[in-house]
């Protein structure tokens, strides 16, 4: 983890894209679901928003400020979502939180887009940043009307 | 410089320039490579790097003399005991203390803040009042909260303006006859602002209101005499003035330490126990419960003989100098904001730079060598006065020089070039 090329691998084009044009970033009026999520470790803080109708996800949104890694992570968390079933995204984001929390060098590889952020894996200081939407969603998913932190 | 000489004194010494690089070779992790680089250890406000004396103290410690102190009657005990009172003289002396009964060993600035809350503090009651200030780390701030939860009383904070400086006619207006302790910090560690502690003291000293400094930020830095300022509490860490980690000082006035209750209970702070009752040990052991952090404060020790070696007086003109060459370098690359610009400031270079968060700001100057702390800093109401999540901060030691920031600047427009492109 000292080169050039391992800081260009955790700063994807596709992050730092991401990052700076987040998709679904605002509000949502029409939410019916909806949770706070928190990285106390740097101050971070994101909203994600939903709107289920039936046991599909209409709608999806966040709201937060973070670091190029949170930004991309829950950009990319609203684009795969969208129009998923709550079951499915309840899969996918268990999934994906668990291969965030693999640190291993033969970790399983990860799939769709979120592949993308797969060098954050080497950073254990910023894996809670990956991770922080995603936790979020679980949240807003499970009815959940408390407070997450990654902490938890 | 000897070491019976005082604070004051070595204050009003006339200073020398530090010859940084040989001061570099006493500390052997600054003797490496990071991320392929030469490492720029910018995080010393977060904690210190030790000399190897420190270093040695300790070990020899471990593999010469140690035993429970206060309790044996033999020759290890003896040596542990006369190691670990030996460094209670020293820091006696570093800060002035009139007497070793007013420097009580604790794990560090949180636990003693916590013992002043949880002993003097119990005696607080409804409509009494606690001032702390705006710009506290958060181990001055919820200490006090968990007091007022429990008895009552009402939290004041002085405000501060957009410079990170506290307003003192604020303060001034705060203080009154609720007022039954103040708690501020020397020195910021967020923003590195000075506070104005003589000033604040004095104006609590008219009413007889007891004053706490958090010094954990200015004793690494600034020589502190504890009988020039006049305080009642002053609490430091070891380990950010090169000492151990787990080891800190709460200096405390003996007529108050006397009639205070003991904070924790439990060994060593005892003169007879039956069940009929307790009569606790003379100070300051009625406030070190268990058996202590010996080698602790026996590398503490170690560290203020290094300290006093360097001179207290050289390393804050030192570092005074490096912060106003690292202000200017920095001053200069676009979208940069400095935050916290009080007129007197220690070594503490807090700031954000345009569209890039502070924590890849962070991970990209871990990959250059460069160590600084991103975040909150343990100072959440500090970030919200400046509507901001966390900053970079850089923080410096007198370990440091100018190379350490030129690496710093460098590194900083790799992390433009690669965020703004």
């Amino acid at each position: 983890m000292n080169s050039a090329e391992d800081l260009k691998a955790l700063y994807r084009d596709t992050v730092l894209e991401h990052s700076r044009n987040p998709r679904h970033c605002g509000r949502l009026e029409s939410a019916t679901h909806s949770a706070i999520g928190h990285n106390p470790l740097c101050g971070d803080k994101v909203t994600v928003h939903l709107k289920i109708d039936g046991d599909r996800i209409e709608d999806i949104a966040f709201e937060g400020t973070g670091c190029a890694i949170s930004l991309a992570s829950a950009s990319i968390m609203t684009e795969t979502e969208i129009h998923h079933t709550v079951d499915e995204a309840k899969q996918e984001t268990d999934k994906i939180l668990q291969q965030f929390s693999s640190t291993q060098d033969n970790a399983p590889a990860i799939e769709g887009e979120m592949a993308a952020l797969g060098s954050v894996r080497q950073y254990p200081s910023r894996i809670k940043c990956a991770t922080l939407a995603w936790k979020t969603l679980e949240a807003a998913l499970s009815d959940d009307a408390q407070q997450v932190t990654t902490e938890k | 410089m000897t070491n019976n000489m005082s604070a004051s004194e070595s204050l009003k010494q006339s200073t020398e320039p530090l010859d940084v690089e040989r001061i570099r070779q006493d500390f052997p992790i600054l003797q490496q490579q990071v991320n392929g680089h030469r490492l720029a250890f910018l995080d010393s406000a977060a904690s210190s790097q030790r000399p190897q004396s420190v270093i040695d103290a300790i070990s020899h410690y471990y593999e010469n003399d140690h035993a429970n102190v206060h309790r044996g009657v033999h020759t290890l005990s003896h040596r542990a005991t006369d190691k670990y009172e030996g460094a209670r003289e020293k820091v006696r002396q570093f800060i002035n203390a009139a007497s070793t009964r007013e420097i009580v060993f604790t794990r560090g600035t949180t636990e003693a803040i916590n013992l002043v809350a949880n002993s003097l503090g119990e005696q607080f009651s409804k409509g009494d009042e606690i001032i702390i200030s705006h710009l506290e780390h958060h181990s001055n701030i919820v200490p006090w909260q968990m007091l007022c939860e429990r008895t009552g009383a009402t939290l004041r904070v002085i405000p501060i303006n957009h410079k990170g400086e506290i307003l003192i006619e604020d303060f001034l207006a705060m203080l009154g006859s609720r007022t039954k302790l103040i708690a501020v910090s020397h020195v910021s560690n967020a923003l590195g602002t000075i506070n104005p502690v003589a000033d604040i003291i004095s104006a609590a000293k008219k009413r007889n209101v007891p004053v706490l400094i958090d010094g954990a930020q200015a004793v690494p830095h600034q020589s502190v005499d504890v009988a020039a300022l006049d305080c009642d509490f002053y609490a430091f860490s070891g380990h950010k003035m090169c000492g151990p980690t787990g080891i800190g000082v709460l200096y405390a006035r003996e007529d108050l330490l006397k009639i205070m209750p003991p904070y924790q209970g439990g060994g060593d702070m005892i003169l007879t126990v039956s069940f009929d009752g307790t009569t606790y040990n003379e100070l300051p052991y009625k406030f070190e419960a268990g058996t202590p952090n010996i080698s602790g404060a026996i590398g503490l020790g170690a560290a203020i003989d290094y300290l006093q070696q360097v001179g207290m007086a050289n390393i804050s003109a030192h570092e005074s100098k490096l912060l106003n060459y690292a202000t200017t370098a920095v001053e200069d690359i676009e979208g940069l904001t400095i935050i916290g610009t009080a007129a007197s400031k220690a070594g503490v270079l807090s700031f954000n730079i345009d569209g890039i968060h502070p924590h890849d700001l962070g991970t990209v100057l871990d990959h250059q060598g460069v160590a600084i702390r991103t975040g909150h800093h343990c100072a959440m109401p500090v970030m919200e006065f400046f509507g901001l999540a966390g900053t970079a901060r850089a923080s410096l030691g007198f370990y440091n020089n100018h190379e350490d920031i030129d690496q710093l600047v460098n590194a900083l427009h790799v992390a433009i070039k690669m965020f703004r492109s």
